[in-house]
């Protein structure tokens, strides 16, 4: 065995038998332990779980590729994935704590005394929840066969079974101290390469700072500036300005981005489990932190690495790469199928180029840049080891809070909210471990057969949050008078709004050749593309739900005083369910 | 506590304070003024570009605990807390 692989192996199962140890320690024993971790989690280690929760395979493995090749246009994301943070310490997390539930259909039927609500909520939680884990089951998947390889199915195995020992055994628990502990991990896998590689290629160990430094070469040029001018050469467009479908595209797809954010029901839950309103407000601060440092940090990676992949290529301008002298990673990556080269011109050399006719990198996949990155920089293998790790952390973290979501809002809502109401206490925790079994299975089976759909179920899943759930929690706290069907009538046609028009420009659920209108810019509204719409659902949501208040009227007394009672932060009473 | 309605005021008043800022740095002068805020630098960064990729999130993060350590502050002023 070579001595990466012997790291990697030890980086992996090392951090698995650590969850495995505080799962042990962190059993749950009551259903409020199993959905809120008894509500004793302080806003620091609840800001740090609420990272892991957040931070996914997603944010980890792809935002920095994608950030990459986008430039600037890439900073929907960064602004979106984070400004999120506001609305929720602002507008949502600090009354829904102290109405003090366990999950977000429950808040939605208190508010809107509705039981027709709370299963809306139930299936639009589940929809998105679902989309959101087959990314993340894939992620485990790719890191195990890529890293250790291993087959892609048993790597997925493996990952299934970890969630399961310490989601099933530790509900929120035991998911909340795993969590912390891979929020560590995963911060330190993403800085640790970006901290050497700023040093490398500026002189200065601070990411954030070394791309907006000279470079280290001695010529006094700006890393961006000399970026810029690389990337122009080539016919790309220009990295610091490169605009992403136009300023309106860009301003819609941000706001979705945020307000999708602040209404995805995992993050949301996690702001019952602090023990008062205080904690509630300084939670998503603390959580913005620990955010932020992976968030700042990528644009540091995503803009070296491209330089260093232009570097490689290309190391002396009109000099570029001989094929067969091309550097270990670079052959790793092509057995992989995610690079690959094609000598069109037939001179044995490497000609990257933005013209489809002359360019010879026929595939480079935007995935592999935070992977392929500590390689490229010639990395010891240690810190390739650790970002393997750190992949797999972010993917099972965030596996974890989706699968508490969806069995909660199961058990919980559907089956002792609806269903059997009188559910004892120790049948309803045996029914969350049995729902999450179950979740995690079909999870997995999606993961191993990915529908057709999967590739577009990121924009569906922010859709249906930016455009059903926000608004509706928005106004049950801001708006004393809006009643149920007001509520109702918003939610549905937001979504409806928003899925229809993602389906007709990406096919009716993604299937190929079903898109009536084409998925092509001059059909679409406005010029926003369908992952923006959601913004547009969102309004349409408001406006709906204040038409429909105005002809039935306002909700009635008792719920008037709820909210009224919501608004103040009083005594706080642990997250109880009656 | 009494004065239910002024500390509800009260706190509306922050956070559209708050959310002013929100939008102004990243709507602002992140995507609508970027262009004319490119001219000028900060280090190798084109202004606008920072604020972009970095000055909107550290805004962000001062503003979250800005709006927490004034609710506090209201909080105590109307014997909110419990």
């Amino acid at each position: 065995m070579d001595e990466l692989k012997l790291y990697t192996y030890i980086a992996v199962f090392g951090t698995f038998a650590l969850y495995f140890a505080i799962a042990w320690w962190a059993r749950a024993g009551s259903t409020s332990d199993f959905y809120v971790a008894g509500g004793g989690v302080t806003p620091l280690q609840n800001g740090m779980a609420i990272g892991a929760d957040w931070m996914s395979a997603a944010s980890f493995i792809s935002m920095a590729g994608l950030i990459a090749f986008l430039g600037y246009g890439g900073s929907v994301f960064l602004m979106g994935w984070t400004g999120g943070y506001v609305l929720l310490a602002m507008l949502l997390a600090p009354y829904m704590r102290k109405h003090g539930k366990f999950t977000v259909p429950e808040f939605i039927f208190d508010r809107y005394y509705s039981k027709t609500a709370r299963i809306v909520a139930v299936a639009c939680l589940i929809i998105a929840s679902l989309t959101y884990i087959i990314g993340q089951m894939k992620g485990v998947g790719v890191a195990f066969s890529r890293f250790l390889e291993v087959d892609y199915g048993l790597g997925l195995g493996i990952g299934m079974a970890v969630v399961w020992v310490y989601a099933v055994m530790g509900g929120m628990k035991g998911i909340t101290y795993t969590q912390i502990a891979q929020y560590v991990v995963m911060i330190f896998a993403y800085t640790i390469p970006a901290i050497f590689i700023s040093l490398q290629l500026t002189g200065n160990p601070i990411p954030q700072l070394g791309l907006g430094s000279t470079l280290a070469d001695g010529s006094g040029v700006y890393l961006l500036d000399k970026l810029d001018m690389v990337v122009t050469d080539l016919g790309f467009k220009e990295y610091t300005t490169s605009n992403l479908g136009g300023t309106l595209n860009m301003f819609a797809y941000t706001i979705s981005l945020m307000i999708g954010t602040a209404g995805l029901p995992h993050v949301i839950m996690r702001f019952f489990t602090v023990p008062s309103v205080q904690a509630a407000r300084s939670s998503a601060g603390y959580a913005l932190v620990c955010i932020a440092l992976l968030y700042t940090v990528a644009p540091a990676v995503g803009a070296m690495a491209r330089l260093n992949l232009m570097n490689t290529i290309e190391p002396v301008a009109g000099e570029n790469l001989v094929y067969d002298e091309r550097p270990q990673w670079f052959k790793d990556w092509e057995k992989t199928g995610l690079l690959k080269f094609e000598d069109k011109n037939g001179d044995g050399k490497i000609q990257y180029t933005a013209d489809k006719a002359t360019n010879e990198m026929v595939k480079v996949d935007r995935d592999i840049m935070v992977l392929a990155n500590p390689a490229i920089a010639n990395l010891p293998n240690w810190v390739i080891a650790l970002v393997a790790a750190g992949g797999l952390a972010a993917a099972l973290s965030t596996a974890a809070g989706l699968l508490l979501a969806i069995s909660s809002s199961i058990s919980h809502d559907l089956m002792k909210g609806v269903l059997t109401p009188d559910l004892s206490e120790k049948n309803e925790l045996l029914a969350g471990r049995v729902v999450m079994t179950i979740a995690i299975l079909v999870s997995g089976y999606l993961g191993l057969h990915p529908p057709g759909f999967a590739a577009g179920t990121v924009a569906l899943a922010f859709g249906l949050a930016a455009s059903s759930i926000f608004p509706a929690l928005m106004m049950g706290i801001f708006s004393k008078k809006i009643s149920g069907t007001a509520a109702i009538a918003g939610m549905c046609s937001g979504i409806g709004v928003t899925m229809l028009y993602v389906f007709q420009h990406k096919g009716i659920m993604f299937i190929p050749g079903t898109s009536f209108l084409g998925d092509m810019g001059p059909n679409w509204f406005f010029g926003i593309s369908p992952n923006a719409f959601g913004a547009v659902g969102a309004i349409v949501n408001f406006a709906v739900a204040f038409a429909v208040l105005k002809v039935t009227g306002p909700a009635p007394a008792h719920i008037q005083d709820m909210v009224e009672n919501m608004r103040i932060p009083g005594t706080v009473s642990a997250a109880h369910d009656h | 506590m009494e004065n239910k309605e002024a500390y509800w005021q009260e706190n509306l008043r922050l956070i559209f304070i708050c959310l002013a800022i929100w939008f102004v740095v990243s709507f602002g002068l992140g995507l609508l003024l970027v262009e004319p805020l490119n001219e000028f630098r900060l280090g190798g960064y084109k202004l606008g570009f920072w604020f972009a990729q970095q000055g909107s999130i550290y805004s962000f993060l001062g503003l979250i605990f800005w709006y927490g350590a004034k609710m506090n502050k209201l909080d105590k002023k109307y014997h909110a807390e419990g």
